[in-house]
């Protein structure tokens, strides 16, 4: 079982990222099960999203101890990785999130900056975020998360996200 | 028998409004609006909410849905929605109507769903005795406003107006022959309606007011109220309790029921 | 079977309700509930149904139960305090038999409450929120897949009892994705809206109870000028003062669903072969409790899990077979202890029943569940 962690700023895309890694899961015959939590706001304010993925059926549907978070923002990095565990893997925005939270295996990567330098946008961090995370975890191929985005994203911005998905993929050596 | 008789279920009646209540002259319009037009009883629901008005469905034969206190006009939106080929006529009071359900009531007519509302203004709630609406003018003495109401009164009319009702008409008990036109007119109406028909309740309004028995009332209304342009032509300081009567506004606009549709057709690929 | 998708619980249940035949939804939008109402409007209008978004919440009732009448199926949606405001007209679909479908996602309350976190605080409500007496179904899936198979059975209870039915998903549910595979339409038995047994010249009465103790009223528009009232009625539909039809039409209400209660009380039970503690659970904590016993388990502790979906009429019967079997049973639900006070009654003193509640926005762990069974496990019963 993988339990992974998104969490950013409300906007960021953190819950929809979730929704395409845990269907990527399902295109790959896998359970998995999505779930956020959110505030009032419809925009900032930490928001948080969580996938497992598991070979079988997954009954308690939160992360009980997550093998990886990402973390957009210093908020949401310093809410929610506190619970992870020590062979786990932090991965955060370098510039968004200056002051990393302690833990051993840290991955800082400049996510956002990626996807203005290669996109153009700051709206494209989710999905620079996911080429990065499949990187991390191996949890699906690469092929797949590719799928998974062609499905969920508007046709004439597949490209781009593709772009995206590689970006972050290749982010890390 | 009369020949509106048919759209009474005779054998619900006698009814159980109290002698002097103008509440049958206004359920009888109803009857003879029906009439006028040739209403298709199988094709036609009566829906009413909850006071001494609101009892008029149950003797009228038509379908007929007596519902739960000011909710008459949801319920009666689900049921043109649902079956678009059906007319549909609401009977409500005051209370019912202004203050419970007033919500209710200036969103139908922001629709412009086509429901035909009759209100029966008693300005009181009757059949419990006597208590204040939103339509019992200042001043005027209820059980719970036994020092007479320091409320200020709706005006049903300019309400549905302002909220987008495309016919308003106001009658009374008294003159109950236009007020069989002016339903009639409501009711062919493709939109919301409001009828104002000013009724006497005289046990437990106008006998506390000092307005005399139903007579005295009815003769109140009948030197009161003032066909509309009659009325515009008064001078302010002589209006004093007067109202206008007669078709007070109309309008076109796009009906609810007809603009979903389009919906359903464009969701289903048309244009 | 179709494709394996991801899907929302209550996407799952606005979709089993429209595969089960409705065609019409009115309501008021709600966190956590909001999403049954978006995907309704988008959907209905192509499948030539109806969408409508109401002024408030007692509108978004009143609107379904005159589309019932005039005979569409129909569901509203909402969450606690629009639950609250529906409950007069709710009773009044039970005294008048109109058929409907209400969708409650519970959130935390009272009133405002914690309005995005989840809650099975509603319980009770569902059960006794009306004034009066009369019988409810109330039902509480698990999964998503169930949130659309139990969406599907309450449409066909509300036809087939001509009353009310209440979804009583949880926020857990309603707004985690898993993977379904849903049925096949072919597959999914739909129960058809009921018709008058005779005209009216043949002195058809609308509320006349068939053998089921069901009566057939007709849909508005249909020629039978009938007459539905919120007043106590006898079989013409017409109001009556007499003590005896009151009386009697207090006891069909009832009767008309006690007498499949069996039939209507879905539940499952798990490691119960053995077990000599019980975990008695529904809704998202159910999911939860399974993992916690699974835990317990591993330790050598004998404990079981029943599983209510059928949470009213209240599976009386299964509570007392457990109790006889069980020494003691932990009831963890996300309140301040509401369904445990029915399982106490149930149980009658034959096992001890423990209340483990919780209401502080978070859902339980497993850990917290499977902590309290290690300590039923330990205490020496009393």
């Amino acid at each position: 079982m993988q339990q992974i962690r998104l969490c950013g700023s409300g906007g960021q895309g953190v819950i929809t990222a979730a929704i395409i890694l845990a269907e990527a899961a399902i295109m790959e015959g896998k359970e998995s099960v999505q779930s956020q939590s959110y505030g009032p706001e419809a925009r900032g304010g930490a928001s948080k999203a969580e996938v497992i993925i598991s070979e079988e059926f997954i009954y308690h549907p939160k992360v009980v101890t997550p093998d990886v978070v990402l973390a957009l923002t210093q908020q949401a990095a310093d809410k929610y990785s506190a619970d992870l565990c020590d062979n786990g893997v932090l991965v955060i925005d370098e510039d968004l999130v200056p002051d990393s939270p302690e833990h051993p295996n840290v991955i800082k990567v400049p996510l956002t900056r990626l996807a203005v330098e290669g996109l153009g946008k700051d709206l494209f961090t989710n999905i620079v975020s996911l080429g990065l995370l499949v990187k991390v975890t191996g949890v699906v191929s690469f092929e797949t998360i590719q799928k998974s985005v062609a499905k969920r994203v508007p046709p004439a911005t597949i490209e781009k996200n593709m772009q995206a998905l590689r970006i972050g993929f290749d982010a890390l050596a | 028998m009369r020949s509106y008789e048919k759209y009474f279920r005779m054998n619900r009646l006698p009814h159980i409004w109290c002698p002097g209540c103008g509440n049958g002259i206004v359920m009888k319009s109803i009857a003879k609006a029906a009439e006028q037009l040739g209403l298709d009883q199988d094709n036609t629901v009566i829906v009413s909410g909850i006071g001494c008005s609101s009892r008029a469905s149950g003797y009228m034969n038509f379908d007929t849905l007596h519902t739960a206190h000011g909710r008459a006009i949801p319920f009666a939106t689900g049921i043109k929605l649902a079956n678009p080929k059906l007319k549909v006529i609401v009977i409500t009071g005051d209370g019912d109507c202004t203050a419970i359900g007033g919500n209710h009531f200036i969103h139908g007519a922001r629709r412009n769903i086509d429901l035909t509302v009759i209100l029966f203004n008693n300005n009181i709630y009757g059949m419990t005795g006597g208590q204040a609406s939103p339509l019992t003018p200042t001043g005027k003495k209820a059980t719970t406003a036994p020092f007479g109401s320091v409320d200020t009164a709706f005006d049903p009319c300019e309400l549905a107006k302002a909220a987008g009702a495309s016919y308003i008409a106001r009658g009374t008990a008294f003159h109950a022959k236009p007020l069989v036109d002016l339903i009639a007119q409501g009711i062919s109406n493709n939109g919301f309606s409001l009828v104002e028909a000013i009724t006497q309740c005289p046990i437990s309004y106008g006998r506390r007011n000092k307005m005399g028995d139903a007579a005295g009332m009815l003769k109140w209304m009948s030197e009161n109220a003032v066909p509309l342009a009659a009325y515009e032509k008064l001078a302010e300081e002589q209006k004093g309790d007067k109202f206008p009567i007669g078709v007070l506004y109309q309008k076109t606009a796009p009906e609810y029921s007809a603009e979903y549709a389009k919906v359903i057709k464009l969701a289903q690929g048309g244009k | 079977m179709s494709q394996a998708r991801l899907m929302q619980g209550n996407e799952a249940c606005a979709e089993g309700a429209m595969a089960a035949g409705v065609n019409f939804f009115g309501g008021y939008p709600i966190t956590p509930s909001t999403e049954i109402a978006e995907i309704m409007a988008k959907e209905l209008p192509a499948l030539g149904g109806t969408f409508i978004q109401m002024e408030d919440e007692i509108a978004g009732i009143a609107v379904v139960l005159g589309a019932a009448l005039a005979g569409r199926k129909a569901l509203t949606a909402t969450s606690g305090p629009g639950f609250s405001l529906k409950q007069e007209l709710i009773g009044y679909g039970c005294i008048a038999e109109i058929p409907l479908v209400i969708a409650n996602v519970q959130r935390m309350g009272p009133a405002t409450g914690q309005p995005t976190s989840p809650a099975q605080g509603d319980v009770m409500q569902a059960r006794w929120g009306t004034h009066g007496d009369h019988p409810m179904i109330a039902l509480s899936p698990w999964t998503v897949r169930e949130s659309f198979d139990v969406a599907v059975m309450a449409v066909n209870y509300a036809e087939r009892f001509r009353t009310p039915v209440i979804i009583l998903l949880d926020e857990v549910v309603g707004h985690m994705r898993e993977k379904v595979v849903l049925p096949k339409a072919e597959d999914i038995e739909i129960y058809p809206r009921r018709k008058p047994n005779c005209t009216r010249e043949e002195g058809y009465k609308p509320y006349t109870p068939m053998a089921d103790l069901v009566p057939n009223p007709a849909d508005f528009g249909t020629g039978h000028h009938i007459h539905v009232t919120g007043l106590i009625h006898d079989e013409t539909g017409f109001p009556t003062g007499s003590s005896k039809v009151t009386e009697d039409t207090i006891q069909r209400l009832h009767q008309k669903i006690s007498r499949v209660q069996d039939e209507i009380t879905h539940y499952d039970e798990f490691f119960m072969e053995d077990a000599e503690y019980a975990v008695l659970t529904y809704g998202g904590t159910a999911r939860t409790a399974y993992a916690a016993v699974k835990m317990a388990r591993q330790q050598g502790i004998k404990v079981g899990m029943v599983r209510l979906m059928t949470i009213w009429p209240f599976a009386d019967k299964v509570i007392k077979k457990v109790a006889q079997k069980v020494k003691k049973i932990l009831v963890p639900e996300m309140n301040y202890g509401q369904l445990v006070l029915e399982v106490e009654r149930a149980a009658a003193g034959q096992a001890a029943v423990i209340s483990l509640p919780k209401y502080n926005t978070e859902i339980f762990t497993p850990k917290e569940i499977c902590t309290a069974i290690e300590e039923l496990a330990t205490e020496v019963v009393k």
